[in-house]
């Protein structure tokens, strides 16, 4: 008897309904709560999604010098990024070594000419070739060396510094699989003249949930109000004007990202005031704002300056540009449990008393230890606690369907769950009947 | 022995003993592990005041120019325990449990006016059945207020390489 049946006609008999239920003449849009606790939905997701779609590695100025270098899972694979002594490019490389196995890259960061492996000695320079490999005369003289170069990943691209790689050889390039998503990166970077910087420090931490919880949360308006009132009574405290409140729209950005642009009550460091900044800073911000608008228009310089975007690039990449700009991968290590790391990005050679402001920002909502982010953790946890309870088989994510999708609204959900169905193809995306 | 203020004799810094920063930092211990959080906030000296926990992977880090994951002046940590005294701080309501254990303090000699105390932290956290735990060092630079002892500046320095295994940090350290 075998235990495990992959015939075609079990599998088919498996083969039930679709986990995303979309339902238009009834306004519905519904998630099967399996996506968030089963294993085999999990480990369908890192093979047809995280094996397949652009990663988001790290950005160049964590690597500005040639033989910089940097240490990270990226896919749950460790790998290095690091820029080539001689030629000056961002490889990504497969943390092991081509002999048996060791990883050579056993800093976090740093630089080096080259990587030896401890355990047998070989060396690798910056561009991944092979260059020491001690008693080399033991080796027969047909052994090609040049073959056990570092590996790279099969597909590395850049966009304006964000390094990205795939996994997947034939993966279309990254511009075309960024589509919509790529001005909106545009905007984050022209509004700091195009020079960016991560800033040192990363917030590194855990969340018991399914990641794509992380995915709704990082572009929800709706969530905002009821879960972040603590964060709104400290804008308060500090004089911030709440009237306004929280307003604007969703744009599906194609290929499963999508994004929210909107006003909101907080500051942003470029370049709308509050009074967290103080009011010495008040005609510092103006000046910035309008130095935007001679270099790029009102309606361009309104956007860089006074809207917030959250972005999600689809799958696991949110590039928030909000009361500070912060860039957050998240990877699942099962269907509840994921690791997330998050960078601030900032302009760089910034004046000391505007990246106070910025950090000061960034921290008062964000972080692990921040006013907001702690609540989000709790409200995902929540939601994955609460799938446990059964009874209730299906998430209900159809706000917004019936008008032009709000800012509060779940159109950028839908955008990211559709795209998630595409990539699973219909064997993944099915429930197991039970 | 250090004299108290209604005696009418100052507490010089100099002649303060370990014992005594013991008391101090064992209190700030109790209160944080009883949520009294106002209390915790009158172990502070008026004036400013600095809590900092640099990232895992930033122990250097400076708050002024690299990320941290808390740098709260006196006003926001009063707003931070204002947020965690709240119903509305979901991460803590309900309170995690915890135990704060202090230990290996150490002083160093009186500078400008603030004796600094080194002193290694294991804090417990228990909640919804998940328990995590923080440990690293603490450096205090503690100022001599009315005959007692207060906190100038705390800094928590972690030495997990990630914080992923507590999770996140939305308690006091």
């Amino acid at each position: 008897m075998t235990l495990i049946d992959n015939s075609p006609a079990e599998m088919s008999r498996l083969a039930g309904f679709p986990l995303v239920d979309e339902d238009p003449e009834h306004h519905r849009f519904r998630v099967h709560r399996d996506t968030m606790t089963s294993e085999r939905v999990f480990s369908g997701e890192l093979d047809r999604i995280f094996n397949h779609c652009w990663l988001y590695v790290g950005h160049e100025s964590e690597v500005r010098n040639p033989g910089d270098y940097v240490r990270r899972p990226v896919g749950n694979k460790p790998v290095f990024m690091v820029r080539g002594v001689r030629s000056g490019k961002v490889h990504v490389f497969h943390n092991t070594c081509t002999h048996r196995g060791a990883v050579v890259c056993r800093q976090r960061s740093g630089n080096a000419k080259v990587f030896q492996c401890f355990y047998h000695a070989w060396t690798f320079d910056s561009e991944g070739a092979l260059k020491g490999v001690p008693g080399r005369d033991a080796y027969g003289d047909k052994l090609d060396f040049d073959a056990l170069a570092l590996k790279s990943v099969a597909r590395v691209e850049s966009y304006r510094g964000f390094v990205f790689c795939c996994f997947d050889p034939d993966a279309p390039d990254l511009v075309s699989y960024l589509a919509g998503a790529r001005e909106y990166l545009d905007l984050v970077v022209d509004s700091a003249d195009g020079d960016m910087e991560i800033i040192k420090g990363t917030n590194e931490y855990c969340i018991d949930a399914n990641w794509k919880l992380l995915a709704e949360n990082s572009v929800d308006g709706y969530h905002a109000l009821p879960t972040h009132d603590t964060y709104f009574k400290y804008l308060v405290a500090l004089g911030t004007d709440l009237s306004g409140g929280v307003s604007g729209g969703v744009h599906d950005l194609g290929n499963g990202h999508a994004v929210l642009e909107y006003s909101a009550p907080w500051g942003r460091p470029i370049a709308k005031w509050e009074p967290l900044f103080g009011e010495h800073a008040r005609d510092e911000i103006a000046t910035m704002r309008a130095d935007l608008v001679a270099k790029h228009g009102e309606a361009r310089a309104a956007r860089m300056a006074d809207t917030n975007r959250n972005m999600l690039i689809f799958p696991n990449l949110v590039v928030n540009d909000i009361m500070a700009v912060t860039v957050r991968t998240f990877m699942p290590l099962s269907p509840s449990r994921m690791d997330v790391t998050a960078w601030q990005l900032a302009p760089r050679g910034e004046l000391p008393q505007l990246r106070q402001r910025r950090l000061d920002s960034f921290l008062t909502f964000l972080g692990p230890a921040g006013f907001a982010t702690p609540d989000d953790v709790e409200a995902l946890e929540s939601c994955q606690q609460g799938f446990n309870s059964g009874g209730v088989e299906w998430n209900d994510i159809s706000r917004g369907m019936a008008r032009e999708p709000h800012g509060d609204d779940e159109a950028q959900m839908r955008t990211f769950w559709r795209r998630w169905a595409g990539q699973m193809g219909p064997a993944g995306c099915s429930a197991v009947s039970r | 022995m250090t004299a108290v203020s209604d005696r009418g004799v100052e507490l010089d810094l100099a002649t303060v003993t370990r014992p005594t920063v013991e008391d101090l930092l064992y209190r700030e211990a109790a209160l944080l592990d009883d949520w009294d959080l106002d209390g915790w906030l009158r172990l502070w000296a008026a004036g400013p005041t600095r809590y900092v926990v640099p990232c895992n992977d930033t122990p250097d880090g400076d708050p002024a120019q690299d990320l941290v994951l808390i740098d709260d002046d006196e006003l926001r940590m009063r707003l931070r325990v204002e947020r965690l005294n709240s119903r509305k701080a979901h991460r803590e309501y309900p309170h995690s449990r915890t135990n704060h254990q202090i230990y290996n303090v150490m002083l160093a000699p009186v500078r400008d006016g603030e004796l600094p105390v080194t002193a290694s932290f294991t804090v417990w956290r228990f909640r919804g059945g998940k328990a995590s735990s923080y440990v690293g060092r603490h450096y205090y630079r503690l100022v001599a207020v009315d005959g007692e002892l207060r906190i100038r500046a705390k800094r928590a320095v972690l030495d997990m390489t990630e914080l992923r295994p507590a999770g996140d940090l939305a308690i006091i350290l």
